[in-house]
């Protein structure tokens, strides 16, 4: 069997995943970051994105929005605010949260509109996240 | 003496009484039981939160080196003028006496700080209603003050499961009111909840933060010898466990987050992740707030429910013994009746 990482993710709410993983990838604020077994200690925020880990060849998927997390050479721990697994998200109320937000960007033009924009990755990311799972 | 037939009447309906009662206590029992599992779920994140930003606070440069002043505006002091005091209650009644304990308990404190000005933030349906009724709305942000106390926000709803999303929506609201220096120091008044005999009710400093993990309690009342015994009472019979569950091993597992003996690589320079960081730490205290007054208002259901049940019990029993003593009397009667009648024929 191939070296393995701890994995865990832990929202305000519940412990959504304790799991090993050959492989994590972490949507950090700078940048996606690929973990393997033997990673440096490192502690990164993270940005709406989607977390995918690899374990005997199956690869999971979350959603996640805003949180950090800390690697150590055997163990990354997330926090996250939010995490949903692929299989929990809700594709239909995703999708009403992206229109919801495209229609407030539309009316706030060029000025922005800071939550709009937020809300609008987080539809996207679960979007995303939902729709390669189905694959 | 009272008809045979109003006695039986009386048993019947308290009888009735009495079975609702006990539904709802063992109702509010599941429902303690989940609160209480809610609240243990949460922990781990509150502790690695306050981990990493106690950890954070030894390597980022928290005081400006030269001036010495605060890099944070949620770690700013500032003279008290005025007061946000939230308070959290629940949303029904019938909790024994768990709803007007609180809102004593903050009428008690605006008693203490009322040469300053206070804004109250109520966090359900019970604080809403009574604050409401005693001092002026000024909801809207930016409204000038209605007077020395008023009410700023109201969140209605949200107790009868809290949602972290909620906490973060009343935290967002706090921490502008703080940094736009609304208010100058932030309370929270509600009801800790341990287990079902470890809970008082205590007024907790929020903001500004002095030390990140310690609650600096400001005013607790702890409960009385009486309803202790009440509580564990009604706990033995719902059978739900007296004490919280044993917590020492998820502590001891989030206690090592981000505190391990090595040197991280930070992608965010200390300061930035500080910074984004505290704001939340108060959407986690708020959470745990709300967490553990809905579990302490289930805890507070059941033991008025149990002595409702127990009362009733008691009443039955009594009109019961009422109900014999009347029928026994009115077969003595007619005997009576009988063997005079039969003396006087003869």
């Amino acid at each position: 069997m191939a070296e393995t990482i701890q994995l865990e993710i832990v929202t305000p709410e519940r412990l959504v995943v304790n799991d090993t993983a050959e492989y994590i990838e972490i949507p950090g604020k700078t940048g996606y970051l690929g973990v393997l077994p033997g990673h440096a200690p490192l502690i990164t925020e993270l940005a709406v994105g989607e977390i995918s880990y690899t374990n005997a060849g199956k690869t999971k998927r979350l959603a996640v929005a805003w949180g950090f997390a800390e690697v150590l050479q055997n163990k990354v721990t997330i926090l996250a605010e939010t995490a949903e697994k692929a299989e929990e998200i809700d594709t239909a109320r995703a999708e009403a949260a992206k229109k919801k937000a495209e229609a407030e960007l539309q009316k706030a033009g060029v000025d922005g509109n800071e939550d709009a924009q937020a809300a609008l990755d987080r539809a996207k990311a679960r979007l995303d996240v939902a729709g390669k799972t189905g694959k | 003496m009272a008809n045979l037939l109003d006695i039986r009447r009386r048993i019947r309906s308290v009888r009735n009484t009495r079975q609702i009662t006990k539904a709802m206590q063992m109702v509010s029992a599941a429902k303690l039981r989940r609160a209480q599992e809610r609240a243990l779920a949460a922990r781990p994140y509150a502790q690695m939160l306050t981990n990493v930003l106690k950890s954070l606070v030894s390597r980022a440069d928290v005081y400006d080196p030269e001036t010495g002043e605060v890099l944070h505006p949620l770690l700013v002091r500032r003279e008290e003028k005025t007061t946000l005091l939230i308070v959290v209650s629940g949303e029904k009644g019938l909790a024994g006496a768990f709803n007007s304990n609180i809102l004593k308990a903050a009428a008690k404190y605006i008693d203490v700080k009322k040469d300053k000005n206070i804004d109250v933030l109520a966090v359900g349906r019970k604080a809403r209603d009574y604050f409401r009724r005693r001092y002026p709305l000024a909801l809207e942000p930016g409204e000038p003050r209605k007077g020395a106390i008023q009410v700023v926000g109201e969140y209605v709803g949200l107790m009868n499961r809290a949602q972290f999303a909620s906490a973060r929506e009343i935290a967002e609201r706090v921490t502008h009111l703080y940094t736009e220096g609304k208010v100058d120091s932030v309370y929270i008044v509600y009801n800790e909840f341990k287990s079902v005999i470890a809970q008082r009710l205590v007024v907790d400093d929020v903001l500004p933060i002095r030390a990140i993990g310690e609650q600096a309690h400001e005013m607790t009342e702890e409960a009385t010898e009486e309803q202790l015994k009440q509580r564990l009472e009604a706990a033995k019979h719902a059978g739900v466990g007296i004490r919280g569950a044993d917590t020492a091993e998820i502590d001891k597992k989030a206690a090592g987050f981000a505190t391990a003996e090595v040197d991280y690589i930070y992608e965010q320079p200390p300061e930035r992740l500080f910074r984004d960081l505290l704001p939340r730490y108060i959407s986690v205290q708020l959470f745990r707030a709300m967490l553990e007054s809905e579990a302490a208002e289930h805890a507070a259901r059941m033991t008025a429910m149990d002595s409702a049940t127990s009362n009733a019990s008691d009443m039955i029993d009594s009109l019961t013994l009422a109900m014999n003593r009347a029928r026994q009397a009115k077969i003595t009667k007619e005997i009576i009746e009988i063997v005079s009648g039969a003396a006087a024929a003869q």
